[in-house]
């Protein structure tokens, strides 16, 4: 009879691991995880913003360009949190200091290992869209007390998609020349042109349903109508159920990717 | 200690063997890196793959430390299956890794902590017996210091110690002293000693002919994927060598002619670039006979046979080629 680790007990073994991992890199990730983000709305949403009038019908039921593109940035920023944490760590572990084998050499299998990884990113998005957040609340830019708490939510979310989809990516990289073509040509236009900081309506018909595929705006756009209060239900349930579908697919494309590196 | 069972899937192994593989094969696409062999080892033995790089050791060690499927034939460790019960052997294996993977971030406690956390050991449990192996190891004064910091050696020995954290039955060590100054090595030949000592089944893998003479009470000697011997070092050397043997070493380019002058002198002469070997259980009336002879070597030795003489004798090359 097959005795197997649950996928429950596996990834909780891992836990005293991340946690050390997590304490001795916290400080190091304070600038790119709390202060660049403040920065951005500071020069984005503030000064910028003070040039762009709060027109609610332009700005996607937004009333200042502040509240508009706050809740698009914080979506925007756990997919810069979730890419961070899964191209150089994920290459690291197989191919530099190789954690990974020596993980596999215990009952741990691929699946723990993407598992404990993936908490991890869930931990670090929940603190860092967390803490955005709550840094936000004095700006004004939240309609009603429950809308955050839900945009929070997808936020966490579309990181965690990114985090699926890129650790897959970098599992089956062979070296670290294939992250440049994923930020350039992934991450970048992703950042700029998926709704963040424009409604997406402004790229013409054909643009506006190109940015539409993306998974960034899905989180964007769920970030966005829940911190307005401007909530178009059906949407918002596409939104989610592409972002859960995009989980599930990035689950098995990650686990399938460190299989076949790690177990030959 | 837990006790391994018996007859598996109605196959052939039918055995109390820690480990056991009947024409075990491993390809990666059209290239067979191992090509059928058979093993067995015996609870509480040193056994040895010994073989020179490419023979097909690292991949007979990665099928039974259960993290590389079997391509062909049956393998059970423990006498459970890797291909079903993989977590279930691992977390009753120990693996020394030819390379170091020891986490150069953390430092050396908590190495040997992390890792134990991962076989599912409570953490008082965990933490006393890393303080025991870092005993043990003589790193216990490094508890502290980052992995960077400590020697090739120290690093070694922490990854023996890690390997050591689940209380494993069978120790796994692929060319453990590889890249290891001699005062090293033979600091960790003692630890695998006291080890095999307290009742630790040791698996092996080396290409230096002086440790697995040193370190095996059996071993096979590897080539090509296949196995071409088996036995305790002192059996292979008594059956593919003679007691002596006597180097001679002449100018460069004479010892391919010279070699068929002195054949009639040994039971074997093997020619090497650099020396003759004359294999014969009297190696100082080899080289008295080559003087009379009127031949005047540039420098003679006369040595026992090793494992290194074997390879020789059944592959035709040494292990360092």
């Amino acid at each position: 009879m097959a005795t197997t680790l649950s996928l429950r007990e596996g990834t909780a073994r891992q836990y005293d691991y991340w946690w050390t991992v997590y304490k001795r890199t916290w400080k190091a990730s304070i600038v790119s995880s709390f202060l660049s983000p403040v920065f951005y709305v500071l020069a984005m949403g503030v000064l910028l913003g003070g040039f762009i009038a709060g027109d609610p019908d332009q700005l996607e039921g937004a009333t200042s360009y502040l509240a508009f593109v706050v809740p698009g940035l914080v979506a925007a920023h756990a997919m810069q949190t979730a890419v961070g944490e899964t191209t150089y760590p994920v290459m690291g572990a197989i191919k530099w200091h190789k954690s990974y084998f020596a993980q596999l050499a215990t009952p741990l299998d691929p699946a723990h290992l993407v598992a404990g990884h993936l908490m991890f990113v869930l931990f670090r998005l929940a603190t860092t869209c967390g803490v955005f957040m709550i840094v936000l609340a004095p700006f004004g830019v939240f309609e009603s007390w429950w809308g955050p708490f839900l945009a929070f939510a997808s936020q966490v979310l579309v990181g965690m998609v990114f985090a699926a989809l890129v650790f897959g990516w970098s599992a089956r990289l062979k070296n670290e020349a294939g992250f440049g073509v994923l930020f350039r040509l992934g991450i970048f236009p992703l950042f700029l042109f998926s709704g963040a900081f424009f409604p997406v309506a402004n790229l013409g018909e054909a643009g506006a349903w190109v940015a539409r595929l993306t998974p960034l705006w899905h989180g964007v756009n769920l970030s966005r109508m829940f911190c307005v209060d401007a909530v178009d239900w059906p949407v918002a349930a596409i939104n989610t159920a592409v972002l859960v579908a995009l989980l599930v697919v990035g689950w098995f494309w990650s686990v399938s990717g460190l299989t076949k590196r790690l177990v030959f | 200690m837990g006790t391994v069972g018996g007859s598996c899937l109605g196959s052939t192994l039918v055995s109390d063997a820690m480990i056991q593989a009947v024409g075990l094969r491993k390809s990666f696409g059209d290239f067979e890196a191992v090509k059928g062999i058979d093993v067995e080892v015996r609870k509480g033995e040193a056994f040895g793959f010994l073989g020179p790089n490419g023979a097909g050791k690292s991949s007979t060690m990665r099928m039974i430390a259960a993290v590389s499927p079997a391509s062909a034939g049956e393998l059970r460790i423990l006498g459970l299956d890797p291909a079903t019960d993989g977590p279930a052997i691992r977390g009753r294996l120990g693996v020394c890794p030819q390379e170091d993977t020891l986490d150069n971030e953390l430092n050396v406690f908590d190495n040997l902590y992390i890792y134990g956390r991962y076989f599912g050991i409570d953490k008082a449990t965990v933490r006393q017996r890393a303080e025991e192996l870092l005993d043990f190891v003589q790193l216990t004064e490094k508890r502290k210091s980052r992995v960077e910091d400590l020697s090739g050696g120290m690093k070694r020995r922490l990854t023996i110690a890690r390997s050591l954290i689940n209380d494993p039955e069978v120790l796994l060590l692929d060319e453990p002293t590889t890249g290891l100054d001699p005062q090293a090595r033979h600091v960790l030949w003692d630890q695998l000693f006291r080890l095999k000592q307290a009742g630790v089944t040791l698996v092996i893998t080396t290409h230096y002919m002086d440790e697995a003479e040193q370190l095996c009470d059996r071993l096979v000697v590897m080539d090509k994927g296949l196995i071409v011997a088996e036995g305790s070092p002192r059996q292979l050397i008594e059956q593919y060598s003679t007691r002596e043997v006597a180097e001679l070493r002449f100018g460069v380019g004479e010892h391919e002619a010279l070699g068929e002058k002195l054949a009639d002198l040994g039971n074997r002469v093997e020619v090497l670039p650099d020396r003759l070997l004359v294999y014969s259980d009297d190696g100082e009336r080899v080289i008295a006979q080559t003087h009379e002879r009127g031949l005047q070597p540039v420098a003679v030795l006369v040595r026992r046979s090793t494992l290194e003489d074997v390879f020789l004798r059944l592959t035709g090359r040494t292990l360092a080629d």
